[in-house]
């Protein structure tokens, strides 16, 4: 179990802001922090790594202290062992795939372990190449193997595939699903993908400026209000047309920019750069099959 | 043409180097993490040998190691080191007035490197100082050669430091600099012109195969 009781004021491009946090996760379960940018996701990674000193509080893991601020006991990062994976994959650019997992290896560490992990997430064919030449979801996986090297208990996930395309995406999904349930670890993912989310997580934490806004099952958290049969969508409006019938709204919908038709007297409400909530009736739409 | 100058320019040149690029690592690293207020404070004494005439480096070294000064009396002493008039005293210096040749490329070079590299070598498990030799310091193999060549290049060619602290004395401090200057005051171009040519010739091959191995032109001639 681990129990995150930590302090810490952090310097955002909003000011500074007091992250907050008192939660527990159970042994073996697979969590995700969610929330916009900036509402301490990250930190709150950095500090269970040992990556960022908290300002007060207490982080026990499996009945060990690895961090007590009224004790003044810190443990160093090296002696936590977790796995973390960047956001920019951090591999090592003069090791080649091999050697970056071999360089991961404690004493104890068994070289039928890296086998076993190459041959996981099919990296075999790719163990001889450098990072440089390897493609986004390729270095993904390496560096998803290599975080689970050292054998940790927790594996800390910072945003891994936000920078891939949408199969590939899929398919990653997909290995981090394979090495939580192989490896019997307690996961941490920074996800903004609710699919993604729903997917692969057993709880859910929703941030938002340092403090817990939310949390339950991804179903309860997310899933209530589509229940009941409709789309629901956040985004931005970027621009407004004034058309002779009706105006036109130009909505920025995650990576896409939508066409919504709406009455004059609702556009005059708008303006751009206003954050909507766009809620349509999912009865019978159209659902094509895509290729993963 | 004597070639003793020509030796010692070049053991000059060699000993400061190794012992530059041992000081060096450490100073850029601590640079290169560092966001004391100290900091622009050592990084100018660090830069000073940029700007500074190095006669009056030279005449300060000149000074403090004087045997009739307490730090220069000290040293021949207690320790039997005689640093005016000798060739340690030379690669001392030598090894102050290039610092900011070796210290800068690696201080960029560590600067460069992505922190979450060097972090995710960390939570490996991985200590520092093997953060350091496996990870940080593979990565800027062109910044050490650029450090290394400099510095080699840059006591090759110094000058007023070396006439300051170590005179000329034929084969304990007269460097090839030096004896050029000595050759033309006694009009004797010749040899000064060989002297020079061969300087010319080896500085000039040193900065071109730096030149062609950080450009990596020759990657493709050793795959």
């Amino acid at each position: 179990m681990i129990q995150i009781d930590l302090k810490k004021t952090l310097q955002g491009a909003n000011g500074s802001m007091l992250l907050e946090l008192n939660l527990e996760i159970a042994e073996g379960q697979f969590v995700t922090l969610y929330g916009p940018s900036g509402a301490g996701k990250t930190s709150t990674l950095r500090m269970i790594a040992g990556l960022m000193p908290p300002d007060s509080g207490k982080l026990i893991v499996g009945g060990v202290v690895w961090f007590d601020s009224e004790n003044r006991k810190n443990l160093s990062i090296q002696k936590r062992g977790v796995g973390y994976v960047f956001q920019d994959y951090a591999l090592f650019p003069h090791m080649t795939v091999l050697e970056n997992l071999n360089f991961a290896k404690a004493k104890n560490t068994q070289q039928t372990l890296i086998n076993q992990l190459l041959e996981l997430m099919e990296l075999g064919d790719l163990q001889h190449r450098k990072p440089e030449t390897l493609s986004g979801g390729q270095k993904q996986r390496v560096a998803l193997a290599r975080s689970v090297v050292q054998q940790p208990k927790i594996l800390l996930l910072d945003e891994p595939l936000a920078a891939l395309d949408a199969a590939i995406r899929h398919k990653l999904q997909g290995y981090l699903k394979r090495i939580h349930d192989e490896f019997k670890l307690t996961t941490i993912l920074i996800s903004h993908d609710v699919g993604e989310i729903v997917k692969l997580s057993d709880y859910v934490y929703h941030l938002e400026a340092g403090k817990l806004i939310a949390h339950g099952k991804p179903e309860t958290l997310f899933m209530g209000q589509s229940i009941s049969g409709k789309f629901k969508f956040t985004g931005e409006v970027l621009v407004i047309q004034h058309e002779e019938i009706v105006s036109v709204l130009s909505i920025l919908i995650n990576t896409q920019v939508v066409k919504v038709v709406v009455s004059h007297e609702e556009a005059t409400k708008l303006q751009p750069g206003n954050h909507v909530l766009v809620v349509s009736k999912a009865f019978n739409p159209l659902v094509y099959k895509l290729e993963n | 043409m004597n070639w003793e100058p020509l030796i010692l320019t070049f053991k000059l040149a060699l000993v400061t180097t190794i012992i530059l690029f041992v000081i060096a690592i450490p100073v850029a690293y601590k640079l290169s993490k560092s966001s004391s207020r100290l900091k622009p404070v050592v990084e100018a004494l660090v830069s000073m040998p940029l700007v500074l005439p190095p006669t009056v480096l030279g005449f300060y070294f000149l000074i403090a190691f004087s045997p009739n000064n307490a730090l220069g009396s000290w040293l021949s002493e207690w320790l039997g080191i005689k640093l005016i008039f000798s060739f340690p005293g030379l690669v001392v210096a030598s090894i102050i007035y290039s610092l900011p040749f070796m210290v800068h490329p690696i201080q960029a070079g560590l600067s460069g490197i992505s922190k979450s590299i060097t972090e995710a070598s960390y939570v490996m498990g991985k200590s520092k100082w093997e953060t350091l030799l496996r990870v940080q310091l593979p990565q800027i193999k062109p910044a050490l050669l650029t450090g290394i060549v400099l510095s080699f290049a840059h006591t090759v060619g110094e000058f007023g430091v070396v006439l300051m602290i170590g005179g000329n004395i034929p084969g304990k401090t007269k460097v090839a600099s030096i004896a050029i200057y000595d050759e033309v005051e006694a009009l004797n171009y010749d040899v000064a012109n060989a002297y020079s040519l061969v300087l010319f010739a080896i500085t000039f091959s040193i900065l071109l195969v730096v030149y062609l191995v950080n450009g990596k032109y020759l990657k493709r001639f050793w795959k």
